[in-house]
Formats: structure tokens, C-alpha cells, sequence
């Protein structure tokens, strides 16, 4: 966390780290689903969980993926395999807060964003359907940044029957 | 002669179709009846679901769930020998029907009314009552008044292998007899008694809102024909498939029932023939979420898939394990609630496989996502045409057990028992 010893981040990394969270929801509500793997490292994780587990420290997320692999996967399933009544969304993301961690495995951006996903299906109304959180890990691979790690933790344990696409 | 008029019209208490294959559609969409359900099912003779020992580990721990749409409060009672029973109360304060206990889980040596601070013991006995004598001798309940004539509702309690079931109603048969023992054996193949390596771990919770009938997830989970159809995942991975040996299973009453199955990794066939879901060159990326590992309790079924009647699921699905709780909220509507879990013996390599395999299931699974978007096009579809029936007719009229996949006779079977309770 923020602390009177973590290094300040410079205005053109927050800058940085906040174009790939816009990049991030544009991808995703643009159903730019391909692109949506690169934007995270080849050893990444990727957590949807409830904030019910998180906060009781129960490991089980809505989804749980650990590289790159499993969300080109996750891409397939949603895009070409899984049923469901087709729908847009509308993220709407909030300014992070930026930090620098020093206690992984290799220093790392780390960012917190609140979010709200709005649900779109076909002949109804626009719908609130996530409300949450982001908790990254951002580094710099191959000069641009990338998630480490993402963990979007949605505040209401209950889901509006499914949750198809990433949120 | 005295006529005993039935409150709900005769056209609504019929059963329009020839055979049990034919649901009349307005066993999903009508209110009388679905009041008559929670009567004379969730509120009836019958054990609902409640919870796991596992997440009331301690005295004094409870789990706020649900019986029907009715709150109740499953908790760990403080005993002599410090391990205490499980019982299972209503959440409402015998004094002015209060919902009481506004939290899901939580620890307390007793429980508290906050409106008027009436307190009850974890058993639900009622033991103080403040001013009951009056304040300097004046106001006060009546002499009459008596702490154990206004305990909360205190429900019937089945604790089985650590799953805990509870019924409003005393006449309900024992646990037992109500599985009937073939069900009973596949319940005690994933819950066995007495064995401290496969005391339940829990994992976490995953929580629907389904706008659909709760009947429709029932139904779901007695249909061996679906999903090796609906799921991809199911029937390229060879999860699922109606080529695969299998046995279907039920009760003498027609409530319960288990589909039970082997993995096979045969190639493409007569079952996957014109299945427009099957997909021979799908491979995935990363094959973690597929990587089984045979356990020696499995004794071949590499599935088995059991409801029990009214409100419970529980899923073996090679190494993932959940119940999964339906709770009625309304006639077209049911909250599902999925408690993942694992056991004590566990090695960190089985629990991650276990959080992996979790990716197919659950509000976002490869292979049930689907399934709660299919029982809301469902229920939309009869919300229009109450009067329609459905045509269940896999595999004959008849009801009962089955050693194939392409069979709807366990629909057919709830819905003969379901005529019985119901008087239709």
C-alpha cells in the first residue's frame, strides 16, 4: 500500500497505467475479445471473484485463469462454444490509485480502480450488472505496460443469472 | 352433504396433457400454484437443504440461509462436551415477527432481537425478555406469560456425513428413508461417514439470480439428454456423452435421482454426429482446467450429478465438487448458490485442481453459465402460453431409473410425485 516510504510515481507512468485501464475497457466493449489476452502478460492472472470470497479469504473465483493460454481459451469458449442471450457492456472505470510494489517477485505498477459494468441486451433497458473493484499488478514487457496480475472483485455476491464475457 | 371447495380453480389444479411427458406450462408461471408449492413442498414433509457442518466449524458459529423463501439459521450449539449439535431456527423473533440476524455468517453465544432485545439461546429457546416484571412494579407481561411458550420456530434437523437438511414439518420421514437407499449410497460415495481424510474443506461461494422457475433447475440436472448437446465443453471433452456407459438412477417415490457416467475419450461417432456443438479439432491453449486425476473414492463414475428433491444439487464432476442450493424467490425466480469444497486430505496439487476445474462450472462455467440462460429463455417462452404443455417424451411416457443418457424419465418421475403432493 501507499506508504511515507514507497517511491512516487511519476505523472507519465499514472498516465500510462490509466490508458492501459481505458485500452482494457475498450477492448472489452468495443468485443475486441482477441486483443483483450495481450493485454496481459504470457504468465498472468486473471480473478473474477465476489468480494463474499475475497474478503473471507476463501480461494473460489467466478473465473480463475493463469496465463495468457487460459484467456485465449476463456476467449474461444465465450466467442464460438457458450450459449447465452447475447449482450453489450459499458465499463466505466475510475481514476486509479497508483503505487509501486516492492514485494513480489519483481517490483510492479500496482493500481487500484473502482468499476461499474452496465448490461445491454437486445429490445431491453440498460442494466447495472457488476460493481467492483480492480486490484493490478502492471509491469513494463517489451516497452509497454501489461497486466501481471488483474483481479476484478464485484461487491454484490449475487449475479444477474450469468456472466458470460470478461468483465 | 358438505363441499369442500379447493381455493384454486379447477382449470389451474388439472393436468392437462395425456401423459407425464406434457408439463402444463403454468407449473412455471402461476402464483396459486407455486404458494401451494411452498406449502405443501418446502414448508411440507420434506428436507430442504441448509448447509455444511464445515462453515459452522465453532460454537456458536451460524450460516443465515433459506428454507423455501423462509430465512432460517443453521448454527453450531454450545454443549457440555464443547462440540455442540447443529440446529436449525427460523430467523423470525417470536415477538414481533422480526427478522432478527441481518448477516449470512457470524459467531454468537446467543442470539438477539435488536428492536426489543428479546433473547434466545442457540437451541432458539426464549431466555430473557427485558421489563417482563415491569419497571417499579409497574407495566410488565402477564402472570401468564410463560419464556417457553414463545421460543423461535425451531425446524426439524438432519445432519448426515456433515450436510445438514432441516424441515418445518414433524411429520418428515427420516433422512433415510426419504433418500431411499440407492440415492442414499451416491450421497455417502461423496459425504462418506467417519473418514477424517474426506472431512469437507470449504472453498467459497458462487451466487445466481436465475429468472426462472425453480423447477426448471431441477429438471436441468435430471436430464441426462441436454448436455452433451447444450455443453461444448461436455461433449468435445468427452465429459459428457451419450456414448459413454451411464446409469440413471432414482427413488421408489420418483423425487431423487443421480446421473451417474464414465469419461470416455472415444473418438468422433454416432454421438457426435450432426451435433452441432462437437468440435473434433478444439484443443485448448492451456489444458490445466482439464487435468483430471482419478481419486480411489470415484469406484468408476467419473460423474455423478444428484438432486434431491426439493432444493439440493450436488456435483461430482471429475474433481470438482459443489452443492449447489436452489432457493425459490418468487415463481419466476430462484437464487442458486454454490458451495465448492474439497477434503482435509487434500494435497496443495488436488486443491488447485479442484479451483481449476471450478472454471466449468458455476455463473460463468464452460458448461452451466449456459444452463441458467437456457431456463430464463424457458421461462420466458411459458411466461406467454401458460396454457401449453411441454413434450417430455425421451425414451417413452414412462418413469424410473435407466442405463442410457437419452432419456427424460426422471423429469417424468418428479413431475408424478410432484401431481401427487400437489393434488393435480
Amino acid at each position: 500500500m501507499t506508504g511515507t516510504s514507497a517511491p512516487l510515481v511519476s505523472l507519465e507512468m499514472r498516465m500510462a497505467v490509466a490508458d492501459l485501464q481505458a485500452e482494457y475497457a475498450a477492448c472489452l466493449d468495443g468485443r475486441r475479445f482477441d486483443d483483450w489476452p495481450d493485454l496481459f502478460t504470457d504468465d498472468c492472472v486473471y480473478k473474477l471473484q465476489p468480494r463474499e470470497n475475497y474478503d473471507r479469504g476463501l480461494p473460489l473465483a467466478t473465473m480463475a485463469f493463469e496465463s495468457k493460454g487460459m484467456l485465449r481459451d476463456r476467449v474461444y469458449a465465450v466467442t464460438q462454444t457458450l450459449f447465452h442471450i447475447p449482450y453489450a457492456t459499458r465499463h466505466v472505470v475510475g481514476w486509479p490509485r497508483v503505487w509501486i510494489d516492492a514485494e513480489g517477485k519483481s517490483p510492479a505498477i500496482a493500481a487500484e480502480s473502482n468499476y461499474v459494468v452496465i448490461r445491454v441486451r437486445e429490445n431491453e433497458l440498460p442494466e447495472l450488472f457488476s460493481a467492483g473493484r480492480y486490484l493490478d499488478r502492471i509491469v513494463d514487457g517489451g516497452g509497454r505496460l501489461r497486466f501481471r496480475q488483474r483481479l476484478a472483485i464485484f461487491d454484490s455476491a449475487l449475479i444477474a443469472n450469468s456472466i458470460i464475457y470478461p468483465i | 352433504m358438505d363441499t369442500i371447495t379447493d381455493p384454486i380453480s379447477p382449470s389451474i389444479i388439472s393436468w392437462p396433457g395425456k401423459t407425464l411427458a406434457e408439463v402444463p406450462l403454468r407449473a412455471y408461471t402461476d402464483q396459486q400454484l407455486y404458494e401451494r408449492e411452498l406449502e405443501r413442498i418446502f414448508y411440507g414433509p420434506h428436507w430442504c437443504y441448509v448447509g455444511l457442518v464445515a462453515e459452522i466449524p465453532n460454537a456458536g458459529d451460524f450460516k443465515r440461509t433459506f428454507v423455501g423463501e423462509r430465512q432460517v439459521i443453521m448454527v453450531r450449539d454450545v454443549d457440555a462436551d464443547g462440540k455442540g449439535g447443529i440446529n436449525v431456527v427460523e430467523n423470525r423473533c417470536a415477538h414481533r415477527g422480526m427478522q432478527f440476524c441481518q448477516k449470512n455468517f457470524g459467531n454468537n453465544p446467543d442470539f438477539r432481537c435488536p428492536y426489543h432485545q428479546w433473547n434466545y439461546d442457540l437451541k432458539g429457546n426464549l431466555i430473557g425478555v427485558p421489563y417482563r416484571r415491569g419497571i417499579r412494579r409497574q407495566g410488565g407481561m402477564p402472570a401468564d406469560f410463560k419464556l417457553e411458550d414463545h421460543g423461535l420456530n425451531k425446524l426439524q434437523v438432519a445432519t448426515r456425513n456433515g450436510v445438514v437438511f432441516a424441515s418445518f414439518d414433524p411429520s418428515v420421514p427420516s433422512f433415510e428413508d426419504y433418500l431411499g437407499p440407492d440415492v442414499l449410497a451416491n450421497f455417502d460415495r461423496v459425504f462418506p461417514a467417519n473418514d477424517p481424510a474426506r472431512e469437507l474443506t470449504i472453498l467459497g461461494y458462487s451466487r445466481q439470480r436465475i429468472p426462472g422457475n425453480w423447477k426448471l433447475m431441477q429438471e436441468n440436472i435430471k436430464d441426462p439428454y441436454h448436455p452433451g448437446l447444450l455443453h461444448v465443453f461436455f461433449v468435445t471433452f468427452g465429459l459428457w456423452r451419450p456414448d459413454q456407459q451411464s446409469r440413471m438412477v432414482t427413488d421408489a417415490q420418483h423425487r431423487h435421482a443421480c446421473m451417474l457416467s464414465q469419461r470416455n475419450q472415444a473418438a468422433a461417432g454416432e454421438a457426435t454426429q450432426g451435433v452441432s456443438t462437437f468440435r473434433e479439432n478444439l484443443q485448448l491453449q492451456d489444458d490445466r482446467i482439464l487435468d483430471v486425476v482419478s481419486e480411489d473414492w470415484w469406484g468408476g463414475p467419473t460423474v455423478c450429478m444428484t438432486t434431491i428433491f426439493p432444493s439440493l444439487i450436488i456435483q461430482q464432476q471429475v474433481n470438482s465438487l459443489s452443492t449447489r442450493h436452489i432457493v425459490p424467490r418468487g415463481v419466476g425466480t430462484f437464487d442458486f448458490v454454490w458451495t465448492h469444497f474439497g477434503y482435509r486430505g487434500d494435497d496443495p496439487a488436488m486443491h488447485q485442481r479442484r479451483l481449476r476445474q471450478a472454471n466449468l462450472f458455476g455463473p460463468a462455467g464452460y458448461v452451466s453459465a449456459d444452463d441458467g440462460e437456457a431456463i430464463e429463455c424457458v421461462q420466458h417462452g411459458a411466461l406467454l402460453h401458460p396454457s401449453e404443455s411441454t413434450y417430455n417424451a425421451m425414451d417413452g411416457h414412462g418413469v424410473g431409473g435407466a442405463e442410457h443418457m437419452v432419456t427424460e424419465s426422471l423429469i417424468r418421475g418428479m413431475y408424478a410425485y410432484w401431481r401427487q403432493v400437489m393434488g393435480i
